[in-house]
């Protein structure tokens, strides 16, 4: 049998107000998933308003006009279904799988929300949200070793006029700051069909789900069209090693090291992807095999990609010290592996490992209707295809070790590096800030 | 913006039948056990070997053996070192995953398909003639001490370990960590792990089970062809102590400072997974604190946004695993949010639930049946526990029909026996300076405050 054969059956089509919409049948269960990518996330926020588009998430689950507060979960939860939400630094979904003969209501609900929010929206309901999504800060961010990476990280990649600079969850001023008045703006803006992709996949009728769509979603108007976002390109490398030393409650060091890579869906991506599997997926990979098992000087260690569409990419490693091991070690001995891959590249060898786990994982990642929902959802909102998931698997099969080592060559050297650098509070060595955040050369 | 006429909200349309996977069971000559599910979706295929060699067997003043062995079992075999093994999984497009929980030893892979046959052999050397290599057992050992020093400085994962500890009774083997603590797994070596591996790993002491797009013909002969010839045979297991430490209601503060929150756990001893009234604890559970539509959940975060998530379990094993809610709060509200969890507990043990709650928890574990069990693994790993507690065949099958059956009278009671306001232990991982005054005042009963690593602090 050869995995070649797996390939989704797409149909797509677009309403009058611009909704587009995506369907892949699947009847081998009787449930079926309804995944809604609104095209916004945090790079849309305006200045000092750090955190909305993820307030405004939380906002979704607290009615509609003909939906109470908290309804949305009581409704999909009792119809035996599961759902969430989620943002990241350009979109927002949500997203519900339930049993197929419950599509209907998931959805309606997902309508209700997109036609009919603001009637529902209060001081109140915003006042707890904020205290809620500030006690999520405080548990992912705040009271969590590391927690802080995440919101450095692309403040130390991104210039700081770059809508990806700053900090997803926000901070706690500025979420303090959010009103009312900012809710409805930003769903007026961004939460309309034209702005939006809407998937279902699994076990539904194509024209009863065609006729249910065109009902619920039909009479929502089209937006006024979204802002320009301020232009998201940026050099291809730093031009420099950024770095930041971070003291912090931790009991051991940690490196976060990341390089520019090429947007995710160029082809050089597929190059990227596969160079931070040889780096830094499973125990096979070069970060494992000698930072790991042979020379024991990291407890752990992994590399992955951000997987973003516009401006730039980031491949970042990820590099825990093991107890007695300082951080300044860690620091040059993470550098070695990756100057001794930037300077002697890859092995066929190494990319057919690669290629066999990034194949496997994929294909594996299909299994469930909601993750195929959120992949079609995914490419529809950011290539206009959602066809280009049947073409992910040979897309990777024609990156050739030669392409591997072009990327490796061009974004792993010294030039195009921002770290952070976490080190035990207790430990006695003073953080340096990094003085100039900005991209000062190239 | 707003649309004057909204479609009517919609009703659900006739429901479709839905079977959990058929299987086959049967046992080899050796005494191998196969489980057998073809699932055809997809072209993957799990195989997961299910070892009676969990946590709960490890020797006492060795615990965390158990893991360290699942955790050896894939760094070297009599033929290859760690090394070339990573590498031959890898290029099958796999990877080993090999683990321990409180019952069971997991070794699993998922593969594409046609890599099936060459992934069973290579399995079954990892079982059959695991080497242990010295070398690869203390890199282990050390990555578990580092585990264990980044926990100080990890708020929930050291909750939960204290919640053990206090919880229950010091040679009970779940008042430690499945993984051990420093001065068991320190004193952990090869020749520990080999004894281990000896005394617990052998062909009648396992399940293969193997999910996916694979006939039962050849999912048997190829399993046969692998794994027919091992042989050995292990003793008894031992049953584990499941204690409490304490039977009066107890507060115990761990000590990190400048927490800007608390992590907080309160219960106590719970059930064992075979017992009678499991459907009606399940929806009292899913009711109580399961759901997010539950009433801790929605008292702690939306009525009172104390959390960004509140929620209770029983931690179901062989012997009685805890009952627990879990949270983490912001810290000037410890004492609030301890109250509110006390006054749901409370009122969960006061009256019935009503139709409505009963309805909802019910018609969503129910109706969500379907969508766990999407994946070749999440078949395999219902499979699993359909083995460790031995369930019957026709479990899943009536899983449905269960737990629709159970009343808000039997909810009540499931409540008043099975969850014990008074034995409560009430666990706050959070900043001492700002949570102990206000936890006393409560007069909860006894407290106790510990350092990050459980040593007392007064």
């Amino acid at each position: 049998m050869q995995v070649t054969r797996m390939q989704l059956p797409i149909d797509t089509f677009r309403l009058p107000n611009g909704l587009f919409v995506t369907l892949s049948e699947d009847h081998t269960a009787p449930l079926v998933a309804v995944n809604l990518w609104y095209h916004v996330g945090s790079a849309n926020e305006r200045a000092g308003r750090t955190g909305f588009a993820h307030l405004f998430e939380h906002m979704l689950f607290q009615g509609s006009a003909n939906v109470a507060a908290n309804e949305h979960f009581e409704l999909v939860q009792r119809a035996g279904g599961t759902l969430n939400g989620s943002t990241w630094l350009d979109r927002t979904n949500y997203f519900e799988t339930v049993p197929s003969n419950q599509l209907a209501l998931a959805l309606w609900l997902e309508a209700d929300r997109m036609g009919r929010l603001l009637p529902a929206m209060t001081q109140q309901k915003l006042d707890t949200q904020r205290d809620v999504v500030k006690n999520e800060r405080r548990w992912s961010v705040d009271n969590q070793p590391y927690g802080t990476w995440w919101e450095k990280l692309p403040a130390l990649a991104f210039p700081s006029d770059h809508p990806f600079h700053h900090s997803l969850i926000g901070s706690m001023e500025d979420l303090s700051e959010a009103s009312l008045e900012d809710v409805a703006q930003f769903f007026a803006t961004y939460y309309t069909p034209d702005n939006a992709v809407l998937s279902i996949a699994g076990d539904f009728d194509p024209a009863e789900a065609r006729r249910l769509v065109e009902d619920y979603y039909g009479p929502i108007p089209r937006g006024a069209g979204r802002p320009q976002l301020p232009v998201m390109d940026v050099p291809p490398t730093f031009g420099e090693w950024r770095r930041e030393v971070v003291s912090d409650a931790v009991m051991l060091p940690r490196l976060y090291l990341a390089f520019r890579s090429p947007v995710f869906g160029s082809d050089a991506y597929y190059a990227a992807s596969v160079a931070g599997a040889i780096l830094g997926m499973r125990r096979g990979s070069r970060l494992h095999r000698a930072l790991v098992r042979e020379r024991q000087i990291a407890a752990d260690a992994t590399a992955f990609t951000f997987d973003l569409p516009k401006g730039s990419d980031l491949l970042v490693v990820d590099v825990t010290a093991r107890p007695g091991v300082d951080a300044d070690t860690l620091e040059r001995e993470v550098a070695r592996e990756i100057d001794t891959l930037h300077s002697g590249g890859v092995t066929d060898s190494e990319v057919e490992r690669a290629l066999a786990l990034i194949e496997t994982d994929f294909v594996t990642s299909m299994q469930a209707a909601g993750d195929r929902a959120d992949k079609l959802s995914m490419f529809a909102t950011y290539f206009g295809d959602p066809r280009l998931v049947n073409e992910q698997v040979a897309r990777y099969r024609r990156v050739t070790t030669r392409d591997v080592n072009a990327f490796v060559q061009d974004r792993l050297g010294s030039d195009n590096r921002v770290s952070l650098l976490y080190i035990p509070r207790e430990s006695g060595m003073e953080a340096t800030d990094v003085a100039d955040l900005e991209a000062t050369s190239v | 913006m707003t649309i004057a006429v909204a479609p009517q909200r919609p009703a659900p349309g006739p429901t479709r039948a839905y079977h959990f996977p058929a299987f086959e069971r049967l046992t080899l000559d050796n005494g191998l056990a196969l489980v057998v599910a073809p699932v055809t979706k997809l072209p993957v295929v799990t195989i997961l070997a299910l070892v009676d060699a969990g946590a709960a067997a490890d020797p006492t003043g060795r615990e965390g053996v158990a893991r360290l062995t699942a955790q050896t079992l894939a760094e070297g075999t009599e033929r290859r070192d760690g090394a070339q093994l990573a590498d031959q999984f890898e290029r099958l497009g796999t990877a080993l995953d090999t683990s321990a929980d409180w019952d069971s030893t997991v070794v699993r892979v998922t593969v594409t398909s046609d890599r099936l046959a060459e992934a069973m052999p290579l399995m079954a050397e990892v079982l059959r003639s695991p080497s242990f290599p010295e070398r690869e057992v203390e890199r282990l050992k050390q990555e578990r001490l580092a585990e264990l020093l980044q926990q100080q400085a990890e708020p929930r994962g050291l909750a939960d370990d204290m919640f053990d500890r206090f919880t229950y009774v010091s040679s009970s083997r779940y008042a430690l960590p499945d993984g051990g603590i420093e001065a068991t797994v320190a004193a952990l070596t090869r020749s520990t792990v080999d004894e281990f591996y000896r005394a617990r790993y052998a062909p009648g002491a396992t399940t293969l089970i193997i999910v996916g797009d694979v006939t039962p013909n050849v999912a048997r002969s190829m399993a046969a062809e692998s794994f027919g010839t091992w042989s050995g045979s292990v003793a008894q297991r031992a049953l584990v102590s499941d204690q409490p430490a304490r039977i009066a209601r107890t507060v115990h503060v761990v000590g990190k400072a400048d927490a800007p929150q608390s992590e907080l756990r309160v219960g106590h001893v719970g059930l064992p997974r075979l017992h009678p009234e499991y459907f009606a604890v399940v929806v009292m559970n899913a009711i109580l604190g399961g759901l997010f539509s539950s009433r801790i959940n929605l008292n702690l975060r939306e009525a009172h946004a104390y959390t960004y998530g509140a929620f209770s379990s029983f931690d179901w094993r062989r012997a009685a695993g805890p009952f627990s809610v879990a949270t983490a709060v912001r810290s000037d509200v410890t004492d609030a949010a301890v109250r509110e969890i006390l006054l749901e507990i409370d009122r969960m043990r006061a009256e019935e639930v009503t139709e409505a709650e009963l309805t909802l928890a019910t018609s969503y574990l129910d109706g969500v049946f379907p969508i766990r069990f999407e994946s070749t693994t999440a078949i395999a790993s219902a499979l699993s526990s359909l083995v460790t507690y031995g369930l019957p065949n026709d479990y899943f099958d009536r899983y449905r029909a269960s737990i629709r059956s159970v009343t808000a009278s039997q909810v009540l009671e499931a409540a008043r026996a099975h969850v014990r306001p008074e034995q409560l232990q009430i666990v706050a991982v959070g900043d001492p300076a700002l949570v102990r005054g206000p936890l006393e005042q409560l007069a909860l009963g006894p407290m106790h405050v510990y350092d990050a690593e459980g040593h007392p602090a007064d």
